[in-house]
């Protein structure tokens, strides 16, 4: 340790802002320069991987893909051709049905400035499908926003088919179906630790 | 000082790599490195990779790319903003202080979505170079220019430089740029890409990565018959500003050879990151490579660019002559910025 304090600990009223800045007599009078504009532009063409090529042109026929494991079986949506937990290639796709429940949710009381489509509060959730053992982002609506809670059960509702595509956005959002909801203790990635030790301790290290 | 040797890397290099992302580049790259020694990721102490987000076009993209290393249970791990050779060093220094006795370091770049000349432009100083939007090529030029009017070297002796990457490169599989009939005449007949540089004196551009193992000690000793040694390695910057520089000297290069011990012994080989034939020849001469120093056995980055790999590569392709019995001492170097502005000189040895 030396004596030297670390910049935090000077106060505010102790911290000197140096000598003001003596400009050259032959421009002292020049307008200061406040900002420059830098016109470079970068484009990229980009071209998504053979997964995630696989799950978009799916998703437009309605289709929800994932990838399974091929270390211990588990189910990743969207696919994206490893599984990250171990580093390896995980290339078989497995089709997922479109009803599942809600993981862990979030209500937004603050508008994104463009999106005059997305009334507040909406609800972001993780929606945990059945047969996946991760949740992937959705909205939740349908219902009102304070009747959001953790092992929901909801179903997709789609745009109508004319307008869907090979884009994220074909699902509208999720809606609650109903149906007894998920125990807690079960919900979302819960699910995935009982599973772990359920199959004997899970990962070893 | 502690003993730490390059034990077993991977390098992949192709045009482009169109359908394939950085994660599914890596998957195999790493499991080739790591399975060549028998290690898994939990035998390893230290993760370090360099890459950038200008190419992959996204923030945080090489949080991403972690995927590939299979980062769970966690992992203690770190990132540079460069070519893996800086990464190498982090974790060369993280060998050092004695934590861990592997370490596994990687790199990749992918710069064929885009414009890597325009890309390298935002490297250069924000106010008053870069709102110019200077190519990397034209900045490059520029010091060849300088380079040439000195009389340092001349025209022919620099497509001389390109002729020796194209002869070298040959054989390798990861070298986009080889053939063994170029010649002198050959190169001088292609026309200017920015004058004075033509295509071959600028180097060949290649989407890949690179995979280097490293373990300190009898740990080497044990996961490899004859580890590549670490006997020196230092990195130095000269100023950033393209102007307050003489372009035909890199003061940094020079320094950092002498800190790692580079002219203390005969080296047998020397692979260099001269993006262009120009900087190859400013290298040549400020590392003070005598004739019986190999210049890049494998064509070198001339052969095969990939923007933050080039460098790891160089590491990788010594190492390797040292490991095969083919080199006892060689030199690999790696540099990032404008005009040789940092560079990095890795001496190693076999035992």
């Amino acid at each position: 340790m030396t004596d030297t304090p670390v910049p935090h600990e000077v106060p505010a009223d102790q911290v000197a802002e140096g000598p003001p800045i003596q400009l050259p007599p032959s421009i002292s009078d020049v307008e200061p320069v406040l900002s420059v504009r830098t016109p470079i532009r970068l484009e990229y063409d980009f071209i998504p991987s053979a997964a995630a090529q696989q799950y978009l042109r799916a998703y437009a026929s309605k289709r929800i893909l994932g990838n399974r494991s091929p270390v211990d079986g588990a189910v990743f949506v969207p696919p994206r051709g490893v599984d990250p937990r171990n580093g390896v290639v995980a290339d078989e796709m497995v089709d997922l049905v479109d009803t599942g429940h809600v993981g862990s949710f979030c209500i937004t009381h603050l508008p994104i400035p463009g999106r005059k489509d997305l009334p507040v509060p909406y609800v972001s959730a993780w929606i945990h499908l059945d047969g996946a053992d991760i949740g992937f982002l959705g909205l939740v609506a349908g219902c009102a926003a304070a009747d959001v809670r953790i092992g929901m059960r909801v179903r997709a509702v789609w745009k109508p088919d004319a307008e869907l595509g090979a884009t994220a956005e074909n699902v509208l959002h999720w809606e609650p179906t109903g149906q007894p909801d998920v125990p807690i203790d079960e919900a979302g990635n819960r699910a995935w630790a009982l599973k772990q030790s359920a199959a004997g301790g899970g990962e070893d290290a | 000082m502690r003993e730490v040797a390059v034990v077993s890397s991977a390098i992949y290099q192709v045009e482009a790599l169109t359908f394939t992302t950085d994660v599914q580049l890596m998957v195999p790259l790493i499991n080739e490195a790591r399975s060549a020694v028998g290690l898994t990721q939990a035998d390893i102490g230290f993760t370090c990779s360099g890459s950038s987000d200008f190419l992959a076009g996204q923030g945080f993209s090489f949080v991403q790319t972690l995927d590939a290393v299979g980062a769970f249970p966690p992992i203690s791990e770190s990132h540079v903003e460069m070519d893996g050779a800086f990464a190498l060093y982090e974790a060369w220094v993280k060998l050092q202080v004695g934590e861990v006795d592997t370490a596994l370091v990687y790199s990749y770049g992918k710069s064929s979505p885009g414009s890597r000349r325009d890309v390298l432009a935002v490297q250069l100083d924000p106010y008053t170079v870069a709102p110019l939007w200077p190519d990397a090529h034209a900045v490059a030029a520029l010091q060849a220019r300088l380079l040439l009017e000195s009389g340092a070297v001349s025209a022919e002796g620099l497509a001389e430089i390109a002729v020796r990457s194209q002869h070298h490169a040959v054989g390798n599989p990861n070298a986009l740029r080889a053939s063994a009939g170029a010649t002198v005449a050959g190169v001088l007949s292609e026309p200017v890409v920015a004058d004075p540089l033509r295509a071959s004196d600028i180097a060949a551009e290649s989407d890949g990565g690179c995979v280097v193992v490293l373990a300190a000690g009898d740990r080497a000793r044990s996961l490899c018959e004859r580890p590549a040694w670490i006997r020196g390695i230092d990195h130095r910057i000269d100023a950033h500003g393209l102007g307050v520089r003489d372009l035909t000297r890199s003061p940094s290069a020079a320094l950092a050879a002498q800190m790692a011990g580079a002219g203390q012994d005969r080296l047998d080989l020397a692979e260099l990151h001269g993006p262009t034939t120009s900087q190859e020849h400013i290298l040549a001469t400020e590392l003070g490579l005598g004739a019986d120093t190999v210049v890049n056995p494998s064509g070198g980055a001339l052969a095969a660019d990939t923007l933050m790999a080039a460098g790891l590569v160089r590491i990788a392709e010594a190492a390797r002559r040292i490991s095969s019995g083919g080199a006892d001492r060689a030199l690999a170097h790696a540099t990032s910025g404008p005009c040789l502005q940092q560079n990095l000189v890795c001496v190693m040895e076999g035992e």
